[in-house]
């Protein structure tokens, strides 16, 4: 059996009486990329905040390398978190720092980096994401919105993680600028020999960035199989929301 | 719990379990405060600091609040020496304008009308900010940076807040005193070295101690009310906005009340 970098087991989590997630079990291996499909407000981002240490779990457990990070706090939780880059699906920049700024967040602050060097490290960085040093000094309000993703991801790779999130990587992109974003995220993991779990509901992208496709539906993984098989899943759930009908088994969330 | 029915069968509500659900939940709400307060102070109070944010929110909340806080203490310093003489008159005691002015705006007007304005201008200001941060998950992506937001984003305002209200407030008192000395001079007949005189003569050290010591607390009440509703803000524009008025309203009735409960010690131990 592999040994895998990232695995959850039974994570449930409720908001009163909205039980969102319902006994999740996901596993990663190391550098390969995992997508989870799954309707809006299913839970998709939930599981990533909740393996983050962003929320926490009311069963269940996470392991990260092997060991239980399900309550971890303090320094035992940074050290997880330095070893994970994350693209939230806002891009979640700080608006009140500059785009290098931004890139170099962990480096300036976590690891102590001084400006000058972590300056040089932001810039080279942005560079892996088609970003022109000419962008370095601008705020995020001054960018458009597909820059403001590769932003995002070049925060997410500049400590060089192990496991990078990516929440919705192409929503609210347009079809040419989400593939670039999705070739990107593939060039990016693949040189930094990272894993990737992703969260999308966009058909195209996850059948280019996945290794693995698993479906989440009503707080559960329903199916899982290789990237190839979702076309011929035999889940009638799957084949609903691949083909995009809104007649079957999932109602539509109106 | 949220969803035993409150409703009895007559289709009113009962009062009595409505009055026992509102003091439930501001018990909560008193908690939650109390120990998003412990946080920040423990924060504020140990390292790590992050000194460029400590500078920035001092220009932010002391700086920029200058041109607010001094209006309105000329405006206010004015105004008494105007009540103070006519009131005064229906006794013959016009000449203790400039003492009742400076012991006025020194003890009292100063210092709640810089905490006042500061509860708008400021507290609302850090909550739509940090709320809006929490909406576009800013304050998640600062953790899974391995930031602390209680390090980094409300300690350094907290500082800010207990460190510039003092300054504000000394400022406040000089052009409060000045603007009862330009209408007692300019408006009342009084002459304006005896005027500065008699001020400078009746006010003790106590009287200006009293005002920065509260000062220390209100700039902490700006800043955690301003943090506090920020942060637990709802999505959207209105949860934004909620929080800002939340944060602006409970900064002044908290800076009122806590401003009677100061008064009453310091008259107690004979400041
Ligand atoms: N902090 C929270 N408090 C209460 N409910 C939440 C919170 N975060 C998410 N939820 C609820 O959990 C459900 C799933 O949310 P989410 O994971 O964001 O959906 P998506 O799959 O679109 O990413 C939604 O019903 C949402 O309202
Ligand atoms: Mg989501």
């Amino acid at each position: 059996m592999t040994q895998h970098l990232l695995q959850l087991s039974g994570v449930t989590k409720s908001f009163g009486s909205n039980h969102v997630l319902r006994g999740v079990d996901i596993d990663v291996a190391p550098g390969k990329s995992l997508v989870v499909l799954g309707g809006s407000g299913s839970g998709k981002s939930v599981i990533l905040k909740n393996t983050l240490g962003l929320m926490t779990p009311d069963a269940g457990k996470i392991y990260f390398d092997g060991k239980d990070v399900t309550r971890d706090q303090g320094k035992a939780r940074d050290a997880m978190r330095a070893r994970i880059g994350m693209l939230f699906q806002s891009a979640a920049l700080f608006d009140s720092l500059t785009i290098w700024e931004n890139v170099a967040f962990r480096l300036l602050n976590a690891d102590g980096m001084k400006r000058k060097d972590a300056k040089e490290h932001a810039i080279a960085t942005m560079k892996q994401v088609r970003l022109g040093s000419d962008v370095a000094d601008l705020t995020p309000a001054e960018i458009s919105g597909g820059m403001q993703k590769r932003v995002g991801l070049a925060r997410a790779i500049a400590s060089k993680p192990d496991l990078i999130f990516f929440d919705e990587p192409t929503t609210g992109l347009d079809p040419i600028t989400a593939d670039a974003i999705n070739d990107l995220i593939i060039e990016q993991t693949k040189a930094l020999g990272a894993a990737a779990v992703s969260i999308t509901h966009d058909m195209a992208s996850a059948r280019k960035i996945a290794d693995e496709i698993a479906f989440l539906f009503d707080g559960k993984i329903i199916w899982r199989g290789p990237a190839a098989d979702i076309d011929h899943s035999g889940n009638e759930y799957v084949d609903q929301f691949v083909n995009g009908r809104a007649e079957g088994p999932i109602q539509p969330a109106l | 719990m949220s969803h035993v029915s409150l409703k009895p069968k007559s289709g009113l509500p009962n009062p009595l379990q409505w009055l026992g659900r509102a003091a439930l939940g501001m018990m909560a709400e008193i908690g939650r405060l109390s120990v998003f307060a412990a946080q920040m102070s423990w924060a504020g109070l140990t390292p790590r600091w992050y000194p460029a944010q400590i500078f920035r929110q001092m220009v932010a909340i002391g700086f920029y609040s200058l041109p607010v806080v001094g209006l309105s203490a000329v405006f206010i310093g004015a105004a008494l020496a105007l009540n103070i003489y006519t009131g005064g008159a229906r006794y013959g005691a016009e000449q203790f304008v400039p003492n009742i002015v400076v012991l006025g705006i020194t003890r009292e007007l100063g210092v709640t009308i810089t905490g006042l304005m500061l509860a708008g201008r400021v507290s609302a200001g850090i909550a739509a900010e940090i709320g809006a941060m929490r909406v576009t998950e800013q304050i998640d992506a600062l953790k899974t940076l391995s930031a602390n937001p209680f390090r980094y984003l409300y300690a350094p305002r907290f500082i800010a807040g207990i460190l510039t209200l003092p300054l504000l407030v000394l400022v406040a008192d000089i052009i409060g005193v000045m603007g009862g000395w330009a209408v007692s001079v300019y408006g009342l007949g009084f002459d304006s070295t005896t005027y500065l005189r008699n001020t400078l003569d009746f006010v003790t050290r106590n009287d200006i101690l009293v005002g920065v010591i509260k000062a220390v607390f209100f700039g902490g009440i700006i800043a955690l009310m301003g943090c506090y509703h920020g942060d637990k803000s709802s999505a959207g524009a209105t949860g934004v906005g909620r929080a800002a008025t939340f944060a602006m309203v409970g900064a002044a009735v908290l800076i009122l009340a806590v401003n009677y409960v100061l008064s009453s010690i310091f008259v107690g131990i004979g400041l």
